[in-house]
């Protein structure tokens, strides 16, 4: 087994492009269950409307890629209202069903024959991420060590750790401000929020809008890079992949999502690889797996860490235990 | 500090006087009052849970709201402070008609309430929790947020204050501690400081001793009893007489949704109606004598006349005396 070559596959995962898009959606998610307690089980919508925004106004429409971006991050605004309008002055259960039915109502509408001369179809729409390769400054590979980024992968990358850090920035100057304090305070009692004169339905809705968009950041980087917009990539797992990778890396931390998108891409990855080698190898016996197995057992061995990681650390990676502590008595 | 003192007493002695000459009757007018409700009802399906036709609240003063479980206490708070919505009435704060008005703008009116049930906000910390009570600050709106010198100078004024409050509360050793850590006494001292972050003329406290260690008890009445010093009004719902009595410059009774009797304390306490609302019109008997008389049909009668419709009330009474007698 190569292992200098696993790792260094693997550690191309940790900086990748999904970790990336996970990591912003992951960031919207923290703003909405982590700060404020909203359960938004339809991040998945959010990035696909954002992928959408920049495919049909391009590819469908002809215009200007600029517009596209506007138009996708306008949509998850609007998307947002029309979720929190009628469900966030409910009990949270609510805005969960709703957001969820949401982001499946967004794919099959996406994925629909009746809607096929805008959004594509089943098989998405092309050929609108020009324009943005156009942009790219890089013109010859990046090498670093063993590393070597094409351009194309390079600029996405550049372009989308520096949406995370932008997102991050702006997450961490909210949450330590007394904007992000009122959330906190929603998150904990709405009831008592609203006694000190709060106009909690407002913020819940900041919240809900702001943590969209970051959701549609994502699903534009995602789009750009694959050059497609595919309606199947945004389906419910989407979002769960997110939760996942929020509760992993630690709910109402700051730090939290990037650094569980980027443990769990590189898991992902260093986890198909060993397995891979060692079958190969025959470490492991063929009537136990082989190699066309290692795609579900990597989500079986993940499945398992998230497990052990709620049993033992259930505050996340960065969390602070004493937090959790709290919800015990 | 006989200042201190002086004025300490004067306060409740100006809010007895002015008190003096109100008839003792349910729905009487005060010579200066702060909140005035009118015919306020709320059904919960065929129950009439709240039905008060006329109160008012003294400026300056601390009523209590009194009553038994069920009576209505906490859902009349819940409507008057916006936290639900009733079927019909209208009432007015300080002269401004609240009906229909949202929680968070009769905080802001100058109304605040607390809750039975705590409402620490655990995972914050006490002080932050007391930041939050601040009203009008810069720094809640989500675009100044990004921008910490907008807000800088008006938070470094609040947690001033903060502090200030929580060393009259005995909190300042907690500051930096989780709310969630606190004892149940200690939060209810944080909630009440924290409704005082928001600068209220009217505090509304719900049950400010349930589930309080009897030794907080004492420090928990001077701190409601400072709040009129502050010039502050209280209403608050209890259900401890005695606790009433200690402090309470007027009383209001509830049962069964309707306000039964109103006074200062002394009078409301001997009042008969008061009593048997409390303790039920058959306090003084044992359960094995209310089954006997059930079996016996006396109880029916006794029920019926009490309703109103049958003379024969004196009869059954006497029927009971006579069985309690023969015991």
């Amino acid at each position: 087994m190569d292992w200098g070559n696993i790792l260094e596959l693997s550690l191309r995962e940790l900086i990748g492009v999904q970790a990336i898009v996970f990591a912003l959606a992951a960031i919207g998610i923290n703003v909405q269950f982590g700060y404020t307690g909203l359960l938004n089980f339809g991040q998945a919508a959010f990035a696909a409307v954002g992928g959408y925004g920049i495919a049909v106004i391009v590819t469908t429409y002809d215009m200007s890629f600029w517009l596209g971006l506007v138009v996708g991050i306008v949509g998850a605004i609007v998307l947002a209202l029309l979720l929190g309008i009628p469900t966030l002055r409910l009990r949270a259960d609510y805005l969960a069903i709703v957001t969820i039915a949401a982001s499946e109502i967004v794919r099959l509408v996406g994925r629909s024959a009746w809607g096929r001369d805008v959004f594509g179809g089943s098989d998405g729409i092309t050929g609108f991420s020009n324009a943005f390769y156009d942009l790219n400054p890089f013109t010859e590979p990046f090498e670093f060590g063993p590393f070597q980024f094409r351009e194309r992968v390079l600029w996405v990358l550049v372009v989308g750790w520096v949406l995370v850090a932008v997102c991050t920035l702006v997450v961490w100057l909210l949450m330590r401000s007394p904007w992000g304090r009122v959330l906190k305070g929603i998150r904990e009692d709405e009831d008592a929020v609203r006694s000190l004169g709060k106009n909690v339905y407002a913020y819940k809705m900041q919240s809900l809008v702001l943590g969209g968009v970051i959701g549609a950041l994502a699903g534009m980087v995602y789009s750009l890079f694959q050059g497609a917009m595919q309606p199947d990539v945004y389906a419910t797992n989407f979002t769960f992949f997110a939760y996942a990778i929020l509760i992993l890396g630690g709910a109402a931390t700051v730090f939290g999502p990037v650094l569980g998108a980027a443990i769990v891409w590189f898991a992902f990855q260093f986890i198909d690889l060993a397995l891979r080698g060692a079958i190969q190898q025959e470490y492991i016996p063929s009537w136990l797996m082989d190699a066309n197995d290692t795609g579900a057992v990597r989500f079986m061995l993940t499945g398992i860490v998230l497990v052990l990681l709620l049993v033992f650390r259930p505050q996340g990676i960065l969390g602070d235990r004493r937090e959790i502590a709290l919800d015990a008595r | 500090m006989p200042d201190d003192n002086l004025s300490l007493t004067a306060k409740r002695e100006a809010a007895v006087t002015a008190l003096a000459d109100v008839p003792r009757e349910p729905g009487a007018k005060k010579p200066d009052p702060i909140l005035v409700a009118d015919d306020v009802k709320r059904h919960f399906g065929g129950l009439l849970a709240v039905d008060v036709d006329h109160v008012e609240v003294q400026r300056g003063s601390i009523t209590a709201l009194i009553g038994p479980n069920g009576a209505g206490k906490t859902t009349f708070f819940n409507l008057l402070t916006g936290f639900d919505r009733p079927n019909s009435g209208s009432w007015t704060f300080n002269g401004r008609s609240l009906h229909g008005t949202p929680p968070f703008k009769v905080a802001r009116a100058g109304m605040v309430r607390t809750f039975q049930l705590t409402k620490a906000l655990s995972k914050l910390t006490v002080i932050e929790n007391m930041r939050l009570g601040a009203t009008q600050q810069k720094g809640e709106s989500f675009w100044r947020a990004m921008l910490p010198f907008t807000w800088r100078s008006q938070e470094d004024a609040i947690t001033q204050r903060a502090e200030e409050l929580l060393a009259r509360f005995k909190l300042d050793t907690k500051r930096d501690d989780f709310a969630g850590s606190l004892s149940g006494g200690q939060r209810k001292l944080l909630e009440m400081a924290r409704a005082l972050m928001v600068e209220p003329e009217l505090v509304m406290l719900d049950e400010p001793m349930a589930g309080v260690n009897p030794a907080l008890t004492q420090s928990l009445l001077e701190h409601v009893s400072n709040l009129r010093e502050q010039g502050m009004t209280v209403l608050f719902v209890e259900h401890d007489m005695d606790m009433v009595r200690d402090i309470a410059d007027w009383v209001v009774v509830m049962g069964q949704g309707k306000i039964l009797a109103e006074g200062p304390p002394e009078t409301v306490m001997s009042d008969p109606r008061v009593v048997d609302a409390y303790l039920g019109a058959h306090h003084d008997q044992s359960l094995a004598e209310l089954e006997e008389q059930l079996e016996t049909g006396t109880l029916a009668e006794e029920v019926a006349a009490e309703l109103g419709q049958e003379p024969a009330e004196t009869v059954a009474v006497e029927r009971t005396g006579e069985t309690k007698d023969g015991r």
